[in-house]
């Protein structure tokens, strides 16, 4: 029997999500005391753990500085027990070497990088369960440890996976949904100003339904602002309360 | 935008890895019942009083049915009276990993509002999903998830409508049923219910009757090997004690059959296996496993014929001096491979058209239905509609051959018409060749364009106007689903422009639809010889694409700038809107470039591409470009019984080889750009180069009668045909070529990402698609799509750019050509038939094409009709016969014929057998003494029909 039915004749995907649904997701800020900001997501099955140290001076190389803001350094690795087979190398692959650029590129463009001229901020992100839509997560995650860190940001970065299958998008992919091979792009927006931080397609998709697609991709980036706002909210208030004490 | 959802996760382990996934489950999923006050839905489809009166149950209810009663009384579901039916996610689900054909039926049942079925996702309703226990397994998993639904259904109905609708589950297992009633949930078998049905009784036939093997087994003699499991067979087939093959039993042995071996291996590609026990209940076109005999017990393809006509069931006595009939005549040299049928990997059943052979006990209900396809087996039915059903086709299914049986059990599914009549047999020539033949549903023909439709503004984007341009379309007469037209006309720099415009499919049939499905299934249109059968319905092939000469046609346009030694300068591909000045039919535009008074620029036009295309011709020819020949014929019909009166072979003028020519030369550059532009996913055809062998019988042929064939290249053969004259037999040349296309292999599509030799052998060219017949072939709105996007006038879609899905579609558009053209040939015999039936006897010359070892092969040209002379008869004295395989002759007593012998035969109707009648033909001249027919034996036109038998 030819394949996976993506989207049942009544509208539901193999999960049991409708094509705008995301997977559930949840998070925590804080979860690290040592780190600067740090935070934890899970979107489904796909879990993500990002951490971040800095602003402080550049570390190695001082060449590296730049005189007028602040060097974003990222690095993305993938546990060795995120897949079904254990993986060999957790990063530094081509994948990983690529995702960690896509994570640079993204938050380069979302903090205020030129109010550190001279100072480095790092940003470690790792994938802890792999089920689709890796960069999303990882995006989301830094958002939430960069903001625990303090570091102020033009918005939010939030960022979700958008699939075209039969003429439909569906937003937030699993992983068997991404491996169905259609075509996938992966958006990172700024919700409020609605710019966008990144956007990245993998196969073929005529322009004809990339607005389509993107209009789904950003409705789902702006659904997942509002879980992310509300984690945030009431981390601050936790912290409010405890401190208040 | 997320709601509360509990959710489970699903753990499944396959070998090493473990799989985890996500399982949602929610609340808003809806009853589908109309009226229901608790659920927010907006278009129920269960109507909230169920009309089924059943004689079981006084209350209006609903059914939802299992699994097993879905796949094996998908018949009965079909049936206009059956409705409001709940079809849960899990039986689905199931139906659509265990069988496609089912699948795809029972969708199409779902998507007709007048059925009233529903779909109900209780996989991921909150109330309804339940997870597997410890130790049970997954079959038992799901019947409990359909018990859990069938008792929320009634729980759900209840509460909302008081005591007054139902739900009940339908269910042929008898564990399932025993634990719905302990359950509390009213449950009843298949047939319990449709036999309750008080309106309907004659709904029973359509039963499928799927026996308890267990119980079976107890009563009767055992006749058959038990098949091995599956899992089991798997095993084995890796280890290699089984080999996987498809079966395919004989056509004229119903005792014999050869298994097709799966996979490379060179070795033992074709089993052969012989006898009942062997065969063991594999029906044609099953995937079975094989295992193989020792070297010993190796058979040998036996040259007989046999036919089953046992009318006493079980009689494997009889049978058994059969098989050693087989054994005899087999010789030492011919031992073949040989095999015995252990197990089923896949059924390949579907439903078989034939006839009723009435049981010859009066009041018996069970029946023997004779197949018209002589490979598969008889079939017993149950129906007491038994003297209503003889002499009609009718459609049976198979449901089951247990062990004790010697024929398979089926059930009616209905009847088609009184054999003989031109329509039932037109239907069973279209269902035994599985060509989609319905009318185009509701939901198909709600995508085509709303009338009154006219060309917009908003269509001229990406669109040149050309309804200046002299344009005029040649085509067969009476013609009415115009593909093509063309134009030419000097350019100021001295040059040619040509133009080739096909219709515009594409614009109408967008990627995904209903419309598009349908016409990807249907693959093509099937012309048979007084009926087409459309890939696409009217209203587009025969008016709105159609290019007439009546008004503005969107087109697709390719158009060259072509200097007079016919070298292409300039290729330029568009969408375009043209007015087509004229239609023609190839004998008026024949008429109008020989005519000297006419010189309008119509006609100028058209010598212009006459020209042209001689010098195209010419070149493709020198290139080694074959020109096969096949006999063509065509029926003029009686307007007003519609029944042949006259044959007439197709005459080849001029203008038609000049239509050809510039449709090669658009579909040849069509393909370079798209190969170009999508190198991975262009559909393109080939025509593979025949293995050298093939030419054996060609070469042969010619050489007794001292010609020379060379088959070294196409070029060395077109040269050597074109060579093959001799001025004493003209027409030796002609049956050359005929020869020479039975030689060839099919041409086939395929995509240009999944193969790397893309020549045309035919054609003499390195790279070949279709372009230019989108009306009659899905293979070219495929192609235009490409050649779209490639230019960017339309978009891609994802499927289109996925080489896998590409594959899959040329699969099934090689399938349904082959289909067609089997059904073409089917429809042109059955033509033949009626013609002959209304002609009486006639006395024909014709040639010997091939001669066999028992037999020749005869064509008489002026029918173009082949038919076959048996020198062996029953009841008659042998003659003596000596078959020589090397020149090859065939010498009966003392007169030899060899291929292209001039003969004499006698053709006459063979109407003795209802189901396969055939053109008979009998020897006239040569004489051979004692084995002649007597020329004037049946005077008076008829012949013997006497012995009437049901079936032989
Ligand atoms: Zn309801």
């Amino acid at each position: 029997m030819a394949g996976l039915e993506l989207l049942s004749d009544q509208g539901y995907r193999l999960d049991g999500r409708k094509a705008v649904e995301l997977r559930k997701i949840r998070a925590r800020m804080g979860v690290f005391a040592q780190a600067d900001g740090s935070a934890y997501i899970e979107q489904g099955n796909t879990k993500a753990l990002a951490v971040v140290y800095g602003p402080h001076e550049i570390r190695g190389s001082r060449s590296k500085a730049l005189h007028d803001r602040a060097v974003v350094n990222c690095q993305y690795s993938m546990a060795t027990f995120s897949t079904g087979e254990r993986k060999r190398r957790p990063h530094g692959d081509r994948k990983s070497s690529e995702m960690t650029l896509h994570l640079k590129q993204t938050f380069e463009a979302a903090i205020l990088t030129q109010l550190y001229p001279r100072s480095q901020i790092d940003i470690y992100v790792q994938i802890l369960q792999a089920d689709g839509g890796n960069y999303c997560a990882c995006v989301n995650a830094a958002t939430l440890a960069i903001m625990d860190a303090g570091i102020p940001m033009r918005d939010y970065v939030c960022a979700c996976s958008t699939g075209f299958i039969e003429d439909t998008p569906l937003v937030d992919l699993s992983y068997i949904e991404e491996a169905a091979g259609g075509p996938q792009l992966a958006l990172a927006l700024l919700p409020k100003s609605e710019q966008i931080a990144l956007l990245e397609m993998n196969s073929r998709l005529h322009e004809d339904h990339l607005e389509k697609v993107l209009d789904a991709a950003s409705k789902a980036c702006r659904d997942v602002y509002a879980v992310l706002d509300r984690v945030v909210r009431d981390h601050v208030q936790e912290v409010c309360t405890l401190l208040g004490e | 935008m997320l709601k509360s959802k509990t959710f489970v996760k699903k753990t499944r382990s396959g070998g090493v890895l473990k799989i985890v996934r996500e399982h949602y489950l929610r609340d808003d999923i809806w009853c589908g019942c109309v009226g229901c006050s608790t659920c927010l839905q907006e278009n129920p489809v269960l109507q909230s009083e169920p009309v089924m009166e059943s004689a079981l149950c006084d209350k209006p209810h609903y059914i939802l049915p299992d699994t097993n009663v879905l796949l094996h009384q998908i018949d009965i579901l079909e049936d206009p009276v059956i409705q409001n039916v709940i079809v849960l996610q899990t039986v689905l689900q199931e139906v659509r990993s265990r069988s496609a054909p089912v699948y795809k039926r029972i969708k199409d049942v779902i998507s007709k509002p007048e059925k009233h079925f529903y779909t109900f996702t209780n996989e991921h309703h909150r109330e309804t999903y339940i997870e597997r226990e410890q130790g049970e397994s997954a079959n038992d998993r799901n019947d409990r998830a359909i018990r859990i639904a069938v008792k929320w259904y009634n729980a759900h109905l209840k509460k909302d409508s008081g005591d007054v609708l139902q739900a009940i589950l339908i269910t042929n297992d008898r564990r399932n049923k025993e634990k719905a009633v302990e359950a509390g949930i009213t449950a009843y078998t298949c047939e319990e219910y449709i036999k309750s049905l008080i309106a309907n009784p004659e709904l029973v036939d359509r039963l499928a009757c799927i026996s308890d093997e267990q119980h079976e087994i107890e009563s009767g003699r055992i006749l058959f090997l038990e098949h091995i499991p599956l899992s089991r067979l798997q095993q084995g087939i890796k280890s290699g004690t089984y080999l996987q093959g498809t079966f395919r039993a004989s056509r004229d042995n119903y005792l014999e059959a050869t298994v097709w071996i799966h996979g490379d291996a060179e070795e033992n590609k074709e089993i052969i296996i012989q006898g009942l026990r062997n065969l063991n209940r594999a029906i044609h076109e099953d995937i079975v496993a094989v295992e193989m005999l020792a070297k010993d017990q190796w058979m040998a393809p036996s040259s007989i014929i046999l036919q089953d006509e046992g009318q006493n069931e079980d009689d494997m006595e009889n049978e058994e001096e059969k098989e050693k009939l087989l054994k005899s005549t087999a010789s030492k040299s011919m031992l073949k491979p040989s095999g015995r049928v252990v197990g089923i990997i896949k059924r390949n059943w579907r439903p078989y058209c034939g006839m009723l052979s009435k049981s010859q006990i009066k009041e018996a209900t069970k029946h023997l239905f004779t197949p018209a396809d002589r490979r598969i087996p008889r079939i017993r039915i149950e129906t007491r509609q038994a003297s209503v059903l003889e002499g009609q086709r009718i459609i049976v299914a198979i449901d089951g051959w247990p062990r004790n049986s010697r024929y398979p059990n089926g059930h009616f599914v209905r009847s088609l018409g009184t054999a003989g009549d031109k329509e039932t047999e037109t239907e069973v020539l279209l269902l035994e060749h599985d060509v989609p033949h319905q009318p185009f549903s509701q939901v198909v023909l709600s995508f085509l364009p709303k009338m009154p439709w006219s060309i917009t503004e908003k269509d001229m984007k990406h669109r040149e106007d050309l309804r200046h341009l002299y344009v005029c379309s040649v085509d067969p007469p009476g013609c009415t689903d115009i593909d093509d037209a063309l134009h030419c006309h000097n350019l100021e720099n001295g040059n040619l422009e040509v133009g080739v415009h096909i219709a515009d499919v594409s614009y109408f049939i967008r990627p995904g639809n209903a419309l598009d499905q349908e016409s990807e299934n249907r693959g093509t249109t099937v012309y048979l010889c007084e009926k087409r059968i459309d890939m696409v319905p009217d209203l587009l092939s025969s008016n709105l694409c159609s290019l007439r000469s009546d008004g503005d046609r969107l087109a697709f346009s390719c158009i060259w700038e072509i200097n007079y030694n016919a070298e292409i300068l300039n290729t330029k591909f568009t969408k375009s809107v043209i007015r087509s000045k004229a239609s023609l039919t190839y004998a008026e535009a024949q008429m109008r470039i020989d005519s000297t008074s006419m010189n309008d620029d119509i006609t100028k036009s058209l010598r212009g591409l006459n020209k042209l295309a001689k010098i195209l011709k010419k070149r493709r020819i020198d290139k080694g470009a074959l020109t096969l020949s096949s006999p063509e014929v065509r029926f003029h019909m009686d307007s007003e019984t519609h029944d042949p009166i006259d044959l007439q072979t197709k005459e080849l003028r001029e203008t038609n080889s000049m239509v050809e020519e510039f449709m090669l030369l658009a579909n040849v550059s069509v393909a370079e750009k798209i190969y170009n532009e999508f190198s991975e996913c262009a559909l393109l055809r080939k025509h593979p180069a025949p293995p050298l062998s093939n030419y054996d019988i060609l070469v042969k042929a010619a050489k007794s009668k001292d010609l020379e064939i060379k088959i070294d290249s196409a070029k060395a053969l077109a040269d050597s045909l074109d060579k093959a004259e001799c001025s004493s037999f003209p027409y030796l040349n002609t049956l050359l070529r005929i020869l020479a296309t039975r030689c060839m292999m099919q041409a086939v599509y395929f995509c240009s990402g999944m193969d790397s030799d893309f020549h045309h052998y035919g054609l003499a060219s390195p790279i070949y698609t279709h372009f230019t017949s989108p009306i009659r072939r899905y293979s070219d709105i495929i192609v235009h799509r490409l050649l779209a996007a490639a230019i960017g006038a339309d978009c891609t879609y994802p499927e289109l750019m996925d080489k896998h899905k590409l594959a899959e579609i040329c699969k099934n558009l090689n399938y349904r050509h082959k289909m067609a053209q089997y059904s073409q040939r089917a429809s042109v015999a059955f033509h033949t038939q009626l013609f002959f039936k209304s002609k009486g006897i006639v006395s024909e010359e014709g040639y010997i094409l091939f001669v066999r070892k028992n037999a020749i092969v005869v064509l008489i040209p002026k029918f173009g009709l082949e038919g076959t002379v048996f020198f062996e008869q029953k009841d008659m004295p042998k003659p003596k016969l000596f078959y020589n395989d090397e020149i090859p002759t065939l010498t009966v007593e003392d007169v030899c014929f060899y291929m292209f012998d001039k003969v004499k035969v006698k053709i006459t109707l063979d109407a003795s057998n209802i189901q396969h009648q055939k053109i008979r033909m009998a020897l006239v001249e040569p004489q051979i003494p004692g084995f002649n027919v007597p020329k004037q034996k049946y005077a008076n036109g008829e012949p013997e029909q006497k012995k009437c038998k049901m079936d032989s």
